[in-house]
């Protein structure tokens, strides 16, 4: 299949007064035609300067990149007839009514006005918004406006869409809505590329993963891939004494699929494990049988930091360049196929 | 041919959101109303005893609205710098500009609906320059044209202040930035004095700035000026209204491709 989206050697400097921020940093990225890959990456990691890229909203100050076919410097008219995009902030019209907003976005595309206002009506309705549709946005709620952003992006029905952080600010409701409307549409052969800091978001709609950090990809496969890399569920046990540490490890070692980790300032002990609530039991017999006090103990699935820990041996609000790079480069050469 | 027509249905519908502003928020009108009206009222009252009629050979509230109106369209033009602000602020060009319209389609746009709001603003002092006793003295047709004149010169200035806006991002500045610029450029002119009584320098500017000739033109076309005392021996005030067109030419031929170019490469965040 060809490629939606092709990216090569992204770089982008912002500059400003206080000096110059390097958000793009030789990003490499391609996105088949009909899939759905999820970009994954901390506060600051260059998500949404990749896609404003990417959607023709800023120019890169290296590299090249094609969407749908069209190099996005040298054709920006094609690549925008062909996507669809909802950036991190809603960009609604607060003075105009929900179905105004709609109906202005389809003319822009140049849907003509009949087939403008039947999308508009459709997906304010697709949306639940139905009710609220001839209210100015002004009144809208944060999350409403999210909604009517994502309907702006889907009103002519592009083959491409760009959607950075869709479930950002939307309630559990909402999002699980959101989830079926992108599945809907994935189902229907739109090739997407996302961008979220929830690894579970990602793994429920897409295909492949890229996650990024300091402006490029340190990593990129299926979520299983990454996930068999981060270990899965783990059980973490903190313990109330410290001399209690090193028996709790050696227990805890033997319940899980790992060798246990130990935190020594917080007395926490982790250890990846499968077997998920029965594990947790075994667990605490054992740590019970061999004398440990607990204070806390649960059982964790993966989260974002947890691959960015295993990724660059950072958690993902440490901005530590040092060390990092060299694991970048492992990590990349060996997921990469 | 067809991207042409594009573009102004692209531009048609920038304008028809702009204007849907206007009627939802009705305090906007009500301002860019009642700050002529209040003009009028305070130059016609306030100053008319002190000023009489000079040399200009017609009473003081007939030379005067003239020069408000050629004030308040040049203040009208601002509204294009300030709103262009205010939707790069909120984010809302960055959904405009990963739309396939004419990039040309958000500032034609919003230069037009800037002349809806100048119409407006126009009626309403015109109807209060009545009220105070200004008189239209000439034919329907020169009335109108002095009318066009004002409202192309506040058109050709939208875009100077849109090009402002662009650069400027923040619409609490533009509006500062602009009344700095417009207020000098309103008064060393010959709004609301006869240019001949500023001192030396000061006349030399007030007969060359373009606002002198636009108001002169508009007195002219009005009929409020009286034969017996002819305009000052300046050449943009023997002939304002080519003085003005060229003025707007200039301005067009500047302004309108450096604010679409500024467009282009401008983000919200
Ligand atoms: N307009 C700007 N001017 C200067 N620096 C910027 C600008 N926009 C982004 N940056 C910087 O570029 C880097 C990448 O920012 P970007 O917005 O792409 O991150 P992100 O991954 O989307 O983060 P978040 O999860 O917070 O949305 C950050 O360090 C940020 O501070
Ligand atoms: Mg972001």
């Amino acid at each position: 299949m060809a490629d939606a989206v092709r990216a090569e050697g992204l770089v982008k400097i912002y500059k400003s007064r206080s000096g110059e921020v390097r958000a793009l940093h030789g990003l490499d990225l391609t996105v088949e035609e009909g899939t759905v890959v999820g970009l994954l990456g901390p506060n600051g990691a260059g998500k949404t300067t990749t896609i404003k890229v990417l959607t023709t909203l800023l120019t890169p100050d290296a590299g090249s990149a094609t969407v749908m076919g069209a190099d996005v410097l040298a054709a920006p008219k094609d690549v925008k007839r062909r996507i669809g995009v909802s950036g991190q902030y809603a960009a609604v019209d607060e003075y105009l009514t929900g179905f105004e907003n709609l109906d202005m976005v389809g003319r822009l595309y140049h849907l003509g006005a009949e087939r403008s206002r039947t999308r508009a009506r459709d997906l304010l309705d697709q949306f639940g918004l139905t009710d609220a549709a001839d209210r100015p946005v002004k009144g809208y709620s944060g999350g409403m406006r999210r909604r009517l952003d994502l309907a702006g992006a889907l009103i002519a029905q592009p083959p491409m869409l760009f959607l950075d952080e869709p479930t950002t600010g939307l309630d559990p409701r909402s999002r699980l809505g959101m989830w079926e409307v992108i599945t809907d549409l994935v189902g229907g052969g739109t090739t997407l590329l996302l961008t979220t800091q929830y690894l579970e978001e990602a793994d429920q709609l897409a295909d492949r993963i890229a996650v990024i950090d300091h402006g490029r990809v340190i990593a990129e496969g299926t979520s299983d891939t990454l996930k068999s890399q981060v270990g899965g569920e783990r059980v973490e046990v903190v313990v109330a004494h410290d001399a209690d540490v090193g028996r709790a490890r050696e227990v805890l070692s033997g319940v899980g699929i790992g060798e246990a980790v130990v935190e020594n300032r917080s007395r926490r002990v982790t250890v990846p494990v499968s077997g998920g609530a029965s594990v947790l039991v075994e667990a605490v017999r054992r740590l019970d049988g061999a004398g440990v006090t607990v204070s806390d103990l649960s059982l964790r699935r993966p989260t974002l930091d947890d691959v960015f820990l295993s990724l660059t041996g950072r958690a993902a609000e440490e901005s530590d360049d040092t060390g990092a790079a060299e694991r970048e480069v492992t990590w990349v050469g060996k997921d990469v196929p | 041919m067809s991207g042409i027509r594009q573009a102004i249905g692209d531009a048609a519908t920038v304008t028809r959101r702009n204007l849907i502003k206007i009627k939802r928020v009705p305090d906007l009108l009500v301002f860019t109303t009642l700050s002529p009206i209040m003009f009028v009222l305070l130059f016609a009252y306030v100053f008319a005893g002190a000023i009489g009629t000079q040399n200009t050979g017609v009473d003081y509230k007939e030379f005067l609205v003239a020069g408000i109106f050629a004030q308040t369209v040049v203040f009208g033009s601002t509204f294009s710098g300030i709103s262009l602000a205010e939707d790069l602020q909120k984010g809302f060009v960055d959904r405009f500009r990963t739309l396939p319209m004419a990039p040309s389609a958000m500032l034609f746009g919003r230069t037009a609906s800037d002349v809806v709001n100048n119409v407006i603003s126009l009626v309403v002092m015109g109807l209060t320059g009545l009220v105070v006793g200004w008189r239209i003295r000439s034919s329907l047709v020169e009335a109108l044209a002095g009318a066009l004149l004002l409202l192309l010169f506040a058109y050709a200035l939208s875009w100077v202040m849109a090009y402002v806006g662009l650069v400027v991002r923040t619409p609490e500045v533009v509006n500062n930035a602009s009344f700095i610029v417009i207020f000098p450029l309103t008064f060393v002119a010959n709004t609301f004095v006869d240019s001949t009584t500023l001192p030396g320098p000061l006349e030399t500017l007030a007969n060359w700035n373009p606002v002198s000739a636009v108001t002169q033109s508009a007195r002219e076309l009005f009929g409020n000026t009286n034969p017996a005392f002819p305009p000052p021996d300046a050449w943009p005030l023997q002939n304002p209204e080519l003085y003005t067109l060229i003025w707007i030419a200039i301005i067009l031929a500047i302004f309108i491709p450096l604010s679409i170019r500024q467009y282009q490469r401008t983000t919200s965040r």
